[in-house]
């Protein structure tokens, strides 16, 4: 059954039960994670590195896809919550073996998983095994095909506003292949339900989508006209596979037309923040200059990447905890 | 909240928090501590705390606790959505610790700050003040330090309201404004 | 061996018969499995049966143009016993299935098992859609020779289009020698580049690979002007697009060979649909736009489109079971066939006689069959049905084995109550 991204996200008391798309959240609950979030930022600099909330919940890090980076900071949040995690490289085992997906997910709840987080090359992956899931298991996407990526967008939100402080009046420009990226697709939806006055995406005509203005942003074509007078440059990260072909003619054109250096960020505003989702193509997407410069927050990115696993982790387990009393009752 | 009644006023309070900054000035000279480290928790212990650390002119700033993090009955209700940062400025280790709360019940809200101070590190000793010793107890924890010891029904709810002025107000059932001992209520 | 057939008169109903632009409430009898006549019971006709079908309509049996019955090959889907079966107790009389079957259509020895058992089963005509290409391969011609002989009323490379022109333009050639019907869902397989949903913002958003729009138009004007050139007679199968309609409405006024149809979902369904991946809602040609839809509800209506087929595709359960772009595409379509087409009356989109034309005589006329008319002398392929009942779609109202359907729970106009064959009754409803 097809529930709306709304009703299959939040209990009748607007509390997260899965988190799959930035789509269908109002600002209020994505707030609510950014401050969750700044609770858990001290953690990690405490000698014990640990707070007891998840204490025997086990998480399964259900990966289909390979990203040795996203799930080691999800693996880290889970642990910090104290929570046991199970490292699943489904793409090398079960479906070699023809397993599908749904009976990867039976059997792993049988093993009483409490909560999944899910990779997947596929769009819609997460509603699906979210769809599936028992009750009480909650599902987290860690990235689905080209739909959403909602916690590395919330990590981007909380890099913003720490740096940034509010969201009202910023200018943001995303610049590089939106059309592959669940990255962009959410940060586009988190930008304008916080509220920024505008976000921009700078990209060839060939790897922005269809009708990329109906994602409510302004297209530009020419990346010195689209940084100007930003707040925030968001670099998307081109698949080497992309440089060559029908969609590009070479890494050398792209990046002499949509790359970032020094001489283009002198065109944003002068307390311009520069992000990128990592892993970053230097000299491809950016120059090292930048990257390694001043206005980079790159770093910062992935440190705070921890402190958001780890409100999602525990928003939608203590949900889901709730639920399962209820029906205990 | 309507059928909440006030149970003391501002002035009450404050020279409860007097009469508790005495007891604590008697007991650290006799335990022969000479730079204490000052926990609120939050948020009513944090606006006693504020008050206790002034009158006591200590010289480390004061550090807060939120327990949310720490609670027994996260997984019957939830994540606090109104969470904030412990803060705990200097470091814990060998420290002599006064933790502050407003109003001691079950115990539960102070055997979870206990927890969360040892995750800092591992202090030389901790005393507790509340400013409200109420009965309901259900850990093995008692105050060294207190204003007030009222007899109250179980059903009956005590509640610092604050920051300014302070208060105590007795309700049936309150909601969740502090991070009180009300969390056992709750549940 | 053979029992002679009963002779019928249906009592008292509505008959709508648009081939012969007729619209009355009056009898029908049957003779011998022929339509004999309407109105007045003729001389020294003693019926053996008699329906009363007051307060109901009686229309010619149903053609559906194209349905994959899955059998041989995918039995686990579903069977021709079971989808004839189902397509009786929906008023359906005559079903063209594709040739991508395992193995293809591409042998009379295939055509004949098929027939073999649909007439063993009893429930339907069955007319099979021969492979244009050897194994649908498209590179080698199939002997479309053989295949008329054996029975095959058209030929078609089903979900794979051809891409290489020059061999669309030999096949269409080779079938126009034979007076065979080629049947093109036009794909530009290139433009279509795996996608899995229509191109625009509901695509966008979700982050599913799109299908433009071009895909159809492209492979629609490419195939008009081989048609053109080779001077065969081509129809156009499950147009997406309003643009494509517009072009069929060019082509008509033209006065080009060219037919075309539509599957009954697209007539309902929109990209909107596939907010929360709702693998049933996965269908090819993809879901369009809102305009896209109305263009071809207008283009139905105005009978620029002249048939309205279900596309049945039956799935078992776990072809649907995974991520959206996973699944297998196609909707279980038989069950909601005629009432979803009786949908757009309600709607006003036309009116009866128009969208039981699109059932009927449209595709009788596409294949040039005597059939889809009560005309004496023709087949008594009859339906009869209950316009006043109303019915909410769900598992146990699908009768075909695929309960694949994006349309659980809607609520559908008309219910079947008798489906008549060559005269024999292979479907009436045991009332309680």
């Amino acid at each position: 059954m097809s529930l709306s991204n709304k009703a299959l996200q939040l209990d009748d008391e607007q509390r997260l039960l899965h988190f799959l798309t930035i789509d269908g959240l109002d600002r209020s609950i994505l707030t609510e994670i950014l401050d969750t979030a700044e609770g858990f930022t001290g953690v990690s600099e405490r000698t014990i590195k640990k707070v007891p909330l998840c204490r025997g919940k086990v998480v399964a890090n259900l990966f289909f896809e390979n990203s040795t980076r996203t799930r080691t900071t999800f693996e880290l949040a889970a642990k910090r919550l104290s929570a046991d995690v199970l490292n699943l490289n489904i793409s090398a085992s079960a479906t070699s073996k023809g397993e599908t997906l749904l009976d990867t997910l039976r059997n792993l709840e049988a093993m009483h998983v409490d909560m999944f987080i899910a990779r997947h090359a596929t769009s819609g992956a997460a509603h699906f095994i979210a769809q599936h899931a028992d009750r009480g298991v909650g599902v987290i996407n860690a990235g689905d095909g080209r739909h959403a990526h909602p916690t590395q967008a919330m990590l981007d939100m909380f890099t913003i506003r720490r740096h940034k402080g509010e969201f009202v009046g910023l200018r943001v420009a995303i610049v590089g292949d939106i059309l592959h990226s669940r990255v962009a697709r959410s940060q586009i939806l988190a930008l304008n339900t916080l509220g920024v006055s505008e976000v921009r995406v700078v990209a060839p005509q060939t790897l922005l989508p269809s009708d990329a203005r109906s994602l409510g942003v302004h297209v530009y074509h020419d990346f010195d006209e689209g940084i100007r007078d930003v707040d925030v440059i968001i670099m998307l990260r081109l698949q080497k596979e992309r440089m060559r072909g029908a969609m590009l003619p070479s890494e050398h054109e792209y990046f002499s037309l949509y790359g970032l250096t020094e001489r283009r960020l002198a065109l944003a505003k002068p307390d311009a923040i520069v992000m990128h989702p990592g892993p970053i193509n230097r000299g491809v997407e950016m120059d090292s200059k930048v990257a390694d410069g001043s206005k980079s927050v790159i770093l910062q990115q992935v440190s705070y990447g921890i402190a958001i696993r780890m409100a999602i982790i525990s928003m939608v387990i203590g949900t889901q905890n709730q639920r399962t009393q209820e029906v205990a009752v | 909240m309507s059928d909440n009644t006030t149970f003391m006023q501002a002035d009450g309070v404050e020279s409860l928090i007097d009469v508790m900054a005495g007891k604590i000035w008697t007991l650290i000279n006799d335990k022969e501590i000479t730079e204490p480290l000052m926990v609120g928790i939050r948020t009513g212990g944090v606006w006693l705390a504020e008050r206790l650390h002034q009158e006591l002119g200590l010289r480390d700033p004061l550090g807060t606790l939120d327990i949310s993090f720490y609670r027994d009955d996260f997984t019957r209700i939830g994540m606090n959505p109104e969470v904030h940062p412990s803060d705990l400025p200097i470091p814990v280790d060998d420290r002599h610790i006064i933790l502050v709360d407003d109003v001691l019940h079950t115990g539960r809200t102070i055997r979870a700050a206990l927890n969360e101070i040892f995750d800092y590190g591992r202090p030389a000793s901790i005393t507790l003040a509340t400013l409200v010793d109420r009965s309901g107890r259900e850990l093995p924890i008692q105050p060294d330090v207190t204003g007030l010891h009222p007899s109250l029904d179980p059903d009956q709810h005590i509640t610092l309201i604050g920051p300014e002025p302070l208060g105590l107000i007795l309700g049936a059932k309150t909601n969740r404004t502090s991070r009180g001992d009300e969390q056992d209520k709750d549940a | 061996m053979k029992k002679k057939k009963k002779d019928i008169t249906i009592r008292n109903g509505r008959v709508v018969d648009p081939g012969n632009g007729i619209d009355e409430v009056t009898d029908l009898h049957i003779s011998g499995g022929k339509v004999l006549a309407l109105g007045q019971t003729p001389e020294n006709f003693e019926p053996q049966l008699e329906i009363d079908a007051t307060d109901q309509i009686v229309c010619p049996g149903l053609i559906d143009l194209t349905v994959n019955l899955r059998e041989p090959g995918n039995e686990h889907k579903a069977t021709i016993a079971s989808e004839t079966a189902c397509a009786a107790r929906n008023g359906i009389t005559t079903l063209c299935c594709t040739p991508d079957t395992l193995p293809v259509i591409d042998t009379p020895a295939v055509v004949g098992q098929i027939r073999h058992k649909a007439r063993k089963a009893g429930y339907c005509r069955l007319l099979p859609q021969g492979a244009l290409t050897k194994n649908l391969d498209g590179s080698h011609l199939s002997e479309m020779a053989a295949l008329k002989a054996a029975g095959c009323i058209a030929v078609t490379n089903c979900y794979t289009p051809l891409a290489n022109t020059l061999v669309q333009r030999r096949a269409m050639e080779y079938a126009s020698t034979f007076n065979l019907l080629t049947i093109i869902r036009p794909e530009d397989q290139h433009l279509c580049n795996n996608g899995c949903a229509h191109e625009g913002k509901v695509a966008d958003r979700l982050g599913l690979p799109g299908i433009p729009e071009a895909a159809e138009t492209v492979a629609v004007a490419r195939d008009l002007a081989l048609a053109e050139t080779t001077g065969a007679v081509i129809h156009f199968h499950a147009l997406s697009s309003a643009s494509a309609a517009r072009t069929m409405a060019w082509a008509k006024r033209e006065g080009r060979k060219v037919s075309a149809d539509v599957a009954i979902h697209q007539l309902h369904l929109t990209e909107l649909d596939l907010e929360g991946f709702d693998s049933n809602r996965h269908v090819r040609p993809p879901l369009r736009t809102d305009s896209d839809r109305d263009g071809l509800r207008k283009a139905v209506a105005e009978n620029v489109i002249q048939a309205i087929c279900s596309d049945h595709q039956p799935h078992e359960a776990d072809a649907k079971s995974s991520p959206f772009p996973d699944t297998e595409p196609g909707i279980s379509g038989l069950d909601t066939l005629l009432p979803l087409t009786l949908k757009l009356v309600e709607q006003g989109v036309m009116d009866l006689s128009s969208a039981i034309a699109r059932l009927t005589c449209g595709p009788a006329d596409i294949l040039g069959l005597p059939l889809g008319r009560l005309t004496p002398g023709y087949a008594a392929d009859i339906c009869i049905y209950d316009p006043n009942r109303q019915w909410h779609v769900s598992a146990e109202q699908i009768h075909s084995a695929g309960k694949n359907t994006p349309f659980t729970d809607w609520e559908m106009p008309g219910r079947v109550t008798h489906t008549l064959l060559k005269g024999r009754l292979v479907f009436h409803e045991e009332r309680l």
